[in-house]
């Protein structure tokens, strides 16, 4: 995780396109300016944090599944619980499920476990649009590959 | 056994917390009931999954963006009951 970049995700670990999930890897650094605030004497990782590692998690298989085609933006968080402190140094374990395919938008449900423990879960709802540059298509490309998002099973995906 | 216009019509007032009495067919989803785009996306949700079909929102948005067709045709309701029967009809042949 590159917290101030909001480089959530380390590595996609599994993806199932046909299933229509997916897991990710993302270890939360041992330090960070994020931890200075968040908190003074007690570095908690934020939970709105934890709910854009799910949301990026889940947006990586939007992402694969309509071929590195398409951006999906965040739209709607529901249901989401933050069940337990997460601190730094620890490692995540990402996973989303698609819930529904829409047009031009998705509905997931998406967890993060941290040593077999529930973390944190949402119903995560994304709009799916063209990606409005051509250069964020590229950095979106370069960032995929970064993460080991299978690319050629994505664009070979029906 | 409920006509396709009551099923949805139930959808709106669940999702959106409108009551049911207000919502006819002659609404306009946006105009009359003031549902926003966010919201009709878990109206879309629930009647994707109420019809075992995917309405085109995408398609609908594009001819009414390029001036095709008027928001009348798929957001007042007794229109988008029409719509959804033919998704179903569309479905099935």
């Amino acid at each position: 995780m590159r917290l101030e970049y909001f480089m959530l995700i380390d590595r996609v670990v599994r993806l199932d396109l046909a299933a229509g999930n997916i897991t990710c890897e993302a270890k939360v650094p041992d330090t960070s300016t994020i931890f200075e605030g968040h908190f003074p004497g007690y570095p908690l990782m934020p939970g709105v944090l934890l709910i854009e590692c799910m949301a990026q998690t889940a947006g990586w298989m939007l992402v694969a599944a309509h071929k590195l085609q398409r951006m999906p933006f965040l739209a709607a968080v529901k249901d989401a619980k933050l069940r337990s402190f997460v601190t730094p140094g620890q490692q995540l374990l990402a996973e989303a499920v698609l819930s529904h395919s829409g047009s031009g938008y998705a509905m997931t449900e998406a967890s993060i476990t941290c040593e077999g423990k529930l973390v944190c879960n949402a119903d995560i709802t994304f709009r799916l649009t063209e990606f409005p540059t051509p250069g964020f298509a590229t950095e979106m490309r370069k960032r995929a590959a970064a993460i080991g998002l299978p690319i050629s099973e994505a664009l070979t995906h029906d | 056994m409920s006509t396709t216009f009551d099923t949805i019509a139930n959808i709106i007032a669940e999702t959106c917390d409108i009551p049911r009495d207000s919502i006819k067919p002659e609404s306009h989803a946006i105009n009359d009931l003031g549902i926003d785009s966010l919201d009709f996306l878990d109206i879309a949700f629930a009647i994707d999954k109420a019809f075992g079909i995917k309405m085109p929102l995408e398609q609908w948005t594009q001819e009414v963006n390029e001036g095709k067709a008027t928001t009348d045709q798929y957001f007042v309701l007794k229109n988008l009951s029409d719509r959804v029967d033919e998704l179903v009809a569309a479905k099935g042949a």
